[in-house]
């Protein structure tokens, strides 16, 4: 962070003008993209307040202007409807799993890749395909591949592994499975919807647990080695707690992302079979119930309760600091 | 054989070890298998992948695929064509704007010091995280209301302010390695500010600039919620990415002829990330290492 401007030497008065050039100019420089940014992010956001309180369809936006009468009915609706509910407990239990399991894959990778071998370059770019691949592609991609008719997973299944009938995995909404004798009910599609959420996103904490890993100084390690620490005990005394300030940050970042998430589920499942989570609900307030004031009221409650949720975890477990970002 | 005993550094050694290229051996397979059968059922003859679905090399090779989906509609094709030049023009604009933008923007808050620069970097960093749906309710319904919905100048305008303040982000990590000491020269020399960062930061910013430009043109050309939002009716106008998924549900197309446009969709994307993998990788942690 270069605090410095240019000019340390000099008259006073010459220094002076010299810092309200360059603060001026700065403002010059970032206007463009704070105009696109007020005006295609901020104001919306403001603006979705005022919609969440008016009762607006799409059909009437021509016929009847964008500003009606004040109600409190969308968020009367959105807290009595059982659909919110239970979109809003699929929305957590997704962001929960999807991003522990992001980030405990990704630094699994990440150690198993730490040593040099041959072929490595590759295998790590390799590794971040799934994130940089269109999300279409790939989604169809695990469509078909689990597609109970032809999709090679139910093939492998079936004749290999034994399975006594092909599983829908994206459209069954839960299977009794038994584990030790006893009868489970297996939220099939809502896990197979996690499956790819870590899939597709492990490579994002794999990335920045590499780059964090590789600037480790190697002598606290070494040293440990010198004291008869095992290879675990290196991992658990040593290298994790040195990781922890990255993995909190990531935790963050990824639940905020996977809470958000809406291209994955809507893509997968279309948030049939109990993988509704709440962006995909707001969608289909808008879309196919064309009911802009419920949409923007169950937005506004989504990210409220982001607010919140973000709001204990800094409380209990501190901000991350600026280096972190 | 050694008659050192098993010790517990020894038996976690050798557990390690093996586990190690366990997990290498599955995470390459779980990445790399869904896109091997992308290519695969691309050129698979339909009667074929339903006959025998688990065969991971086709029998007998069949690009007609690639015809059909790239064909226009009159001739019986899925206008991929079209798409893809629509996804190829809508990505490359945002390139160009966000870079105009976020140039002088990341140069403006690496460098100079004025009112509300820490609050207009906090304001971006915010941008990022809030929830795309949040921001698509009010979009689509002001798009609607003045006619704009359908017009790709309101798409390009989204993508720009979605990509904007990650790159104003990527490439103010990069400005700040450029010495103070090289401008201070230019400075002595009499270079105005704007010469100072055209002719100077900027070049030597160029890795970053174009890394960037790379991950933006990724974003546009991947992005889906907002063309669903706004082009979803109208099919001329319809990218890469809205196409497939739109087409995605039919019966009446044969998913061999999909998987085609899956690939297409995709080649542009991983090779552009193979070209430049690390200089990628290299702007997006840049913040990480710094611990």
């Amino acid at each position: 962070m270069s605090e410095r401007t240019i000019g340390t030497a000099g008259l006073r008065g010459r220094q002076r003008t010299v810092a309200q050039r360059d603060a001026q100019f700065g403002q010059l420089l970032l206007a463009p993209t704070l105009l696109v940014v007020v005006v295609v992010v901020v104001l919306p956001i403001l603006w979705t307040f005022v919609l969440a309180f008016q009762d607006l369809r799409v059909i009437d936006l021509r016929r009847k202007g964008i500003f009606g009468s004040f109600t409190l009915d969308n968020f009367a609706a959105v807290f009595t409807s059982p659909g919110f509910w239970t979109a809003l407990r699929t929305t957590l239990l997704f962001s929960v799993v999807g991003t522990l399991g992001s980030i405990g894959v990704g630094l699994i990778v990440s150690l198993a890749l730490r040593r040099r071998f041959p072929g490595r370059t590759f295998v790590r770019a390799s590794m971040l395909l799934p994130y940089v691949a269109p999300v279409v592609a790939v989604t169809f991609v695990w469509q078909t591949m689990l597609n109970p008719q032809f999709g090679i997973v139910n093939a492998v299944g079936t004749s290999v592994l034994g399975w006594d009938d092909p599983v829908a995995f994206l459209s069954q909404r839960s299977a009794p499975v038994s584990v030790f004798g006893v009868e489970i009910d297996v939220p099939v599609a809502l896990l197979t919807v996690m499956a790819f959420e870590i899939w597709r996103y492990f490579p994002f904490a794999f990335l920045f647990l590499t780059a964090r890993i590789a600037a480790l100084p190697g002598d606290l390690e070494e040293a440990a080695v010198v004291d008869g620490a095992t290879l675990s005990q290196r991992f658990r005394y040593v290298v994790f707690p040195q990781l922890l300030p990255t993995i909190a940050l990531l935790a963050v970042l990824r639940f905020i992302f996977t809470f958000n998430e809406f291209d994955d589920i809507y893509l997968l499942t279309g948030g049939a079979a109990g993988t509704q989570v709440a962006s995909v609900r707001v969608y289909d307030l808008l879309t196919a119930r064309g009911d802009i004031g419920a949409a923007s009221a169950q937005a506004l409650v989504l990210a409220g309760v982001l607010v919140v949720l973000l709001a204990v975890y800094f409380r209990f477990v501190g901000r991350p600091t600026e280096a972190d970002t | 054989m050694s008659t050192r005993p098993w010790t517990r550094d020894r038996v976690e050694n050798v557990v390690f070890g093996v586990l190690r290229w366990v997990v290498i051996a599955v995470l390459v397979l779980a990445t790399l298998l869904p896109f091997y059968y992308m290519i695969i059922l691309s050129v698979r003859r339909l009667d074929e992948v339903v006959q025998r679905p688990g065969l991971l090399w086709p029998g007998s090779f069949d690009f007609s695929t690639y015809v059909s989906v790239l064909a226009s509609p009159d001739a019986g094709g899925q206008g991929f064509v079209v798409f893809l030049r629509n996804s190829a023009v809508i990505a490359l604009l945002t390139v160009v704007f966000t870079l105009l933008a976020a140039i002088p923007g990341a140069y403006a808050i690496s460098r100079l010091e004025f009112f509300g620069r820490r609050e207009v970097s906090t304001l971006f960093l915010a941008v990022y995280l809030f929830p795309a749906i949040l921001l698509a309710v009010p979009l689509f319904v002001f798009f609607s209301a003045v006619g704009l919905r359908g017009s790709r100048v309101g798409l390009l305008v989204v993508y720009v302010a979605q990509t904007v303040p990650l790159s104003i982000y990527m490439l103010r990590n990069y400005f700040e390695t450029v010495p103070v000491s090289l401008e201070e020269a230019a400075a002595i020399d009499g270079a105005s500010r704007w010469t100072i960062m055209r002719r100077i930061s900027l070049p030597l910013a160029m890795p970053a600039v174009v890394s960037n430009a790379l991950y933006v043109f990724m974003i546009a050309w991947n992005e889906f919620l907002f063309a669903l939002l706004f082009l979803a009716e109208d099919r001329p106008r319809w990218t890469v990415s809205l196409g497939l998924a739109q087409l995605a549900g039919s019966i009446e197309i044969p998913t061999t002829v999909l998987m085609a446009g899956s690939v297409l969709l995709t080649v542009p994307i991983i090779v552009l990330f193979f070209l430049t993998e690390r200089l990628l990788v290299e702007g997006l942690t840049s913040g990480a290492e710094k611990g």
